[in-house]
């Protein structure tokens, strides 16, 4: 690198030389400065030396530590980055398992109250029976009263007509007839 | 300022001053006014990159992430321009850049006799696309041999236009270290001639009695200069940086 | 003619150079800045190109203007 910024800059140095001086013709007095050749030597030498320095300091101790700096935010940036995806996945897994456990938890609830729900129809609908027996036999022994009553009513009714019949037909003819004529006249009738 | 116009004439300002009078070798290596920024310059970079990282903090404090930023910006100017192959001459590429920023800088902080702009020098600018220049030659001659004349044919032309458009890419070629390094000092001298002219006029009006009255406007335009000329200072070393960037992506890759 | 009148009318031509980086100046921002006004989101990623463009054409417009400046003040 030195090396050819020094043949570089002495190239440069050659070439000026011969445009200056073919420019000027000599007039000391009032030379430009940049096309002043005698200057040239001290400007390359310190160029030289300048810029292998700045070449060296910054290729060697400059440069690597600002690209350390950099390269370690950009892996630590990676590396909190990889980590907070970790953290996301685990997440979402949690949420996963935490929503799973959820909609078990709520079929389950699910299940247990219709369960319940057919137990408790079961139970009802037994109850329901019993009771529906019970109140059968009771209409059906009612019924069978009202008959037995009016099975009843209705031979005492045959009853007094005989002897209605009786009681009026001796008012009538004053004779007694017997009840068992009656009662043959009546079904007759 | 201009007052006696005769000593102050804008060439004033880049005139090599000796320092410390140093022979080496029979050769004149004084210290001049013009090495002595050089040294400033070179100071300035190391000093200000080699501290700002001082505490190396992974966040970074506000001097270091200027430090990076600039690392960052040259680096992908490299990255872009010659690829990451291209990345072994990033050290190079960000010693120009910060080289020839730091010394446009530094020539843009008026110091009344002192102010000096190394890059206003051709001998200086030109040793600088020299080196540019051969480094791309020689590597370009050990990555691909004789191939890397194959940089002078244009491919997919037909054969006889060869004859014609062959010359022009040699001619091309050659004027790529004159048009690198006379951009740079041009833009420089002309750039710190001009404001010294304007500001010339400031000091000429007033001396002229009534059209003191009209002192403000040349004022007002060498302050607008001045931040034109900062703007270039900070282009112009992005723009050897960029140049150096092209030239060195066809040593890396070649003929395309 | 004085050759020290010639220096200052050749200083003077040469500084018509400087109108064709004008142009070009003009017609760098002025394409940048339709190119942008269409495509707004497109624009910010060209300013490092528009700014090289910049510095380019400028340097040219320069070497004319060093020209003048050799003319006057290094002849």
């Amino acid at each position: 690198m030195a090396e050819t910024n020094k043949i570089g800059g002495a190239d440069g140095a050659h070439k000026d030389v011969h445009t200056s001086t073919g420019a000027h013709g000599g007039s000391a007095e009032s030379k430009f400065p940049p096309f002043n050749t005698e200057t040239f030597a001290p400007q390359l030498v310190w160029l030289a030396l300048t810029f292998t320095l700045l070449y060296v300091l910054m290729s060697r101790i400059a440069l690597p530590r600002i690209g350390e700096v950099i390269e370690e935010r950009r892996e630590r940036i990676q590396r909190d980055l990889d980590t907070a995806e970790r953290l996301k996945s685990d997440t979402d897994k949690a949420l996963a398992d935490y929503e799973k456990a959820l909609s078990d938890a709520r079929s389950n609830a699910g299940a247990i109250a219709r369960e319940t729900r057919d137990k408790l129809d079961a139970k009802v609908a037994k109850r329901q029976a019993v009771v529906d027996a019970e109140i059968h036999d009771r209409i059906a022994d009612a019924e069978k009263r009202i008959q037995d009553t009016r099975t009843k009513a209705l031979a005492s009714v045959d009853e007094i007509a005989t002897d209605v019949a009786g009681a009026v037909v001796k008012q009538l003819i004053d004779s007694d007839v017997s009840p068992a004529d009656i009662r043959s006249a009546l079904s007759k009738g | 300022m201009a007052a006696d116009g005769h000593d102050h004439s804008p060439i004033k300002q880049f005139e090599i001053k000796e320092l410390v009078p140093i022979d080496l070798f029979g050769i004149d290596a004084s210290l001049t006014n013009s090495g002595a920024y050089m040294l400033v310059g070179l100071g300035l970079i190391f000093g200000f990159l080699y501290f700002s990282t001082g505490g190396r903090s992974l966040v970074p404090t506000r001097l270091q992430s200027i430090s990076e930023l600039i690392y960052e910006f040259v680096a992908n100017t490299v990255r872009e321009n010659v690829g990451p192959k291209g990345m072994q001459f990033f050290p190079l590429v960000f010693s120009l850049f910060m080289f020839v920023l730091v010394v446009n800088l530094l020539g843009m902080i008026p110091i009344p006799g002192i102010t000096f702009t190394v890059t206003s020098h051709i001998a200086v600018t030109a040793a600088l696309a020299l080196l540019v220049i051969s480094i791309v030659i020689i590597y370009g001659l050990y990555k691909h041999g004789l191939g890397f004349f194959g940089l002078f044919v244009p491919s997919g032309v037909p054969a006889v236009l060869l004859p014609i458009l062959v010359p022009i890419e040699i001619i091309s070629f050659i004027s790529r270290p004159i048009s690198l390094s006379v951009r740079l000092f041009a833009n420089m001298l002309a750039g710190h001639i001009a404001l010294k002219i304007f500001a010339g006029f400031v000091g000429l009006l007033l001396g002229a009695g009534f059209w003191a009255l009209l002192a403000p406007l040349p004022l007002a335009l060498t302050v607008a200069l001045t931040a034109l000329e900062v703007l270039v200072a900070v282009l112009q070393a992005y723009v050897f940086a960029v140049l150096t960037c092209i030239y060195l992506n066809d040593a890396v890759h070649g003929a395309h | 003619m004085d050759p020290e009148a010639a220096k200052y009318i050749g200083a003077g031509i040469a500084c018509l150079g400087m109108a064709g980086a004008g142009i070009g100046l003009g017609t760098l921002f002025g394409q940048f800045l339709s190119g942008a006004l269409r495509n707004p989101s497109a624009a910010d990623g060209q300013r490092g190109t528009l700014l090289l463009g910049f510095a380019l054409t400028e340097a040219l417009g320069i070497f004319s203007l060093l020209i003048a400046l050799l003319l006057l003040f290094a002849v």
